[in-house]
């Protein structure tokens, strides 16, 4: 039914309009309960559906906490028992190579102490034997000079005697000093052995101690974990952060490292696969280069792991150690073939360059043959180093690969928690504010009908009245 | 491992044996020897020497002259399906480049210019390399003129050809009449593109960028 015909119903179009709009508001006011119920059990079905989401979407978040928060634990736990194992590794090579020769250490100790008391000994002091003619001499030298006894010539004798006793006393004397300053001075360079040799033992047990010091802070980090406490939780968390851009700034350079690498051998690769085949829309050529990139990278990762230095496959971990040392030599052997490959195509790329260099200048018409600079042969070893070298630079690219993966997860833990808790936010918030819609769009419901719901309310305020005079009236009777 | 399964289903789909697409391109030159367009033939030199160091592995190139009856085999002066190594592909554009040397210093006038001749031959001969893209370059003033008895009024079939006509110039007669020289590029727009093929003109010997596809 068109506007038209609507204000048709009556010869006058204002009269229509009025009798529609009394019409409209008739239906309106008796639909009026009926509505705000449909109203308020659609925004209370919405409100509650989404509040209902939001719970759901907090738990998933709250699960998923729990999830990363376990995953971040072992992690942190395996990482830390690595660390540890390392420092008693650390700490057994120490008592290996130092303390294992304690038994040498403690016999050269005892052979300089030995030999100091030797010495000691041999340069005690011994008193010279007392004269056993001093006596004689008193007895003769009571005797007077003069009694006629000659004794004057007997006195001269003894004189000479004792002094020439006393030069032969004294020599030896000296010589006997001699002899035991000589086994002092001896004695100093054993004491410098033993001052060495205890010197030696104290750094070896100071280094001992101080790695103690650093386990026993690994190991209450450790409990820490263990116990899975907050602060190792967020300790963890923040390190994990760290780690992932980190590791993910790395991998950028080894890709930027891998790109030249790329670089250096498609064009060889051209002579030796063909420059016009395709798979897809890649070319054969580029492919091969770029498998070849893959598969150094393959090797690296398995020589690392074979090394026990990453931990991305606990199978090849978990291999024999004879097993394992044939492997490390197996991929060692298939990179240095690799590399040495890579730069004989580096080689050639410098050699196919010359000889486009050389054609191009023919075909431009400047006459000038491309010869050969003395200085060409730098660029063409630096591409031949660059050749042999990235193959092994990639071998490390497993380090970083490995933290990145490992620190990924709780990353992309924190991240998807990070949406959740938005979402159920937004849910909320829209649930909310379908409820107040409700609110409103019943109150805009009411907007037209405000002259009904006026008289309503007069008449039943009137009503109201005469009710409460009429039973104040029958009361006071 | 539903999901591996499915990644390795997809990705043998995507790779595995489909329809050989030729990337290659096929360029055969049309060369005018006639009268005085002789002259021109150092720029013809040089565009040619373009197009070697445009070409690569397995892309064809030939160079044939316009004369009397261009609908041979021996108008053609050197042609080349470069080798798949790109080393191999250098030596042999830099022995086409003597050739075209050579012929350049040896070439003589001829006195007719059949260039439907020499383009049913491009054509015939590029069908028969079938490359991905095809090319004829007409190094020509565009100025047929066929000796008595050679039926050339031939619908030529030019479908998913370029062709290109490159240093028109003005004859002295199209100086006095701008308007025939006009007919004729009409003309040969008109042959070309009825014949299902696309149509240029390249004046400019300094901007031969767009000269070759990609």
């Amino acid at each position: 039914m068109s506007m038209t015909s609507l204000l048709a119903i009556t010869p006058y179009p204002a009269i229509s309009v009025i009798l529609l709009l009394v019409l409209f508001i008739a239906v309106l006011y008796l639909a009026r309960p009926t509505a705000h119920e449909a109203i308020r059990a659609i925004a209370t079905a919405l409100h509650s559906g989404l509040r209902l989401g939001a719970r759901s979407v907090m738990h998933a978040e709250a699960r998923l906490g729990r999830r990363n928060r376990e995953v971040l634990l072992a992690a942190g736990r395996e990482s830390m028992e690595r660390t540890i194992e390392r420092e008693f590794e650390r700490i057994n090579t120490t008592v290996d190579r130092d303390l294992s020769n304690y038994p040498t250490l403690h016999r050269s100790l005892s052979e300089a102490i030995q030999r100091i008391e030797q010495d000691h000994q041999d340069a005690v002091e011994v008193p010279p034997d007392p004269p056993a003619w001093i006596k004689a001499v008193e007895a003769v030298a009571k005797i007077g000079a003069n009694n006629g006894f000659g004794v004057g010539d007997v006195l001269a004798d003894i004189h000479k005697s004792l002094v020439k006793a006393h030069h032969e006393a004294m020599e030896k004397y000296h010589a006997s000093s001699r002899e035991r300053h000589r086994l002092l001075k001896n004695m100093i360079s054993y004491w410098r052995d033993i001052q060495q040799t205890i010197g030696h033992v104290d750094k070896h047990v100071k280094s001992l101690l101080d790695r103690s010091i650093v386990i026993d802070r690994h190991m209450q980090e450790y409990e820490d974990i263990v116990r899975g406490s907050d602060r190792a939780v967020a300790i963890l968390s923040s390190s994990s952060l760290v780690y992932f851009f980190i590791s993910a700034f790395v991998l950028a350079i080894a890709v930027g490292g891998a790109a030249i690498n790329f670089s250096l051998i498609a064009r060889p690769m051209a002579e030796m696969v063909g420059g016009t085949d395709f798979i897809g829309s890649f070319r054969i050529a580029d492919i091969a280069a770029l498998v070849i990139i893959l598969v150094e990278v393959s090797m690296g990762l398995f020589l690392m792991e074979s090394l026990r230095i990453t931990r991305l496959f606990p199978v090849i971990g978990a291999l024999p150690d004879k097993m394992r040392v044939r492997m490390i030599w197996i991929t060692f052997s298939i990179l240095l073939m690799l590399a040495s490959i890579e730069a004989g195509l580096a080689y050639m790329r410098e050699i196919l360059l010359q000889d486009e260099l050389a054609t191009t200048a023919l075909l431009r018409g400047d006459g000038a043959q491309i010869l050969p600079g003395k200085e060409l042969w730098i660029t063409t070893a630096a591409q031949m180093g660059m050749g042999f070298v990235l193959p092994f630079a990639l071998v490390f690219v497993a380090i970083p690969l490995e933290t990145f993966v490992q620190s990924f997860r709780t990353v992309f833990g924190v991240v998807i928690m990070g949406l959740l808790r938005s979402l159920a936010l937004a849910m909320r918030i829209a649930g909310n504010a379908f409820k107040h819609m409700g609110t409103l769009a019943e109150r805009l419901y009411d907007l037209p009908l405000c002259l009904p719901l006026w008289l309503e309310t007069r008449l039943a305020l009137r009503r109201y009245t005469r009710n409460e005079s009429q039973e104040y009236q029958g009361g006071m009777l | 491992m539903r999901i591996l399964l499915i990644c390795m289903t997809v990705l043998l789909v995507a790779c595995g044996p489909q329809e050989p697409v030729a990337r290659n391109t096929g360029v055969y030159m049309l060369l005018d020897t006639s009268g005085t367009y002789r002259e021109e033939l150092k720029k013809a030199e040089q565009i040619i020497y373009f197009t070697l160091s445009r070409l690569g592995p397995m892309d064809s190139f030939a160079v044939a002259r316009i004369d009397t009856g261009s609908f041979s085999e021996k108008d053609i002066i050197a042609k080349t399906t470069f080798e798949d190594r790109p080393s191999a592909a250098n030596g042999q554009k830099r022995h086409f480049a003597e050739r075209i040397a050579k012929f350049s210093k040896t070439a003589r006038s001829s006195q007719y210019t059949d260039i439907t001749g020499g383009l049913l031959q491009a054509i015939e001969f590029l069908n028969e390399k079938n490359p991905g893209h095809k090319t004829i370059f007409i190094f020509s003033d565009l100025k047929e003129d066929l000796r008595e008895g050679y039926i050339r009024d031939i619908p030529l079939r030019l479908d998913g050809f370029d062709v290109i006509a490159i240093n028109v110039t003005k004859l002295r007669s199209d100086n006095i009449d701008p308007r025939k020289y006009l007919d004729r590029l009409d003309q040969w727009e008109s042959v070309i593109t009825n014949g299902g093929g696309t149509w240029r003109v390249i004046n400019d010997l300094d901007h031969l960028d767009s000269l070759l596809p990609g």
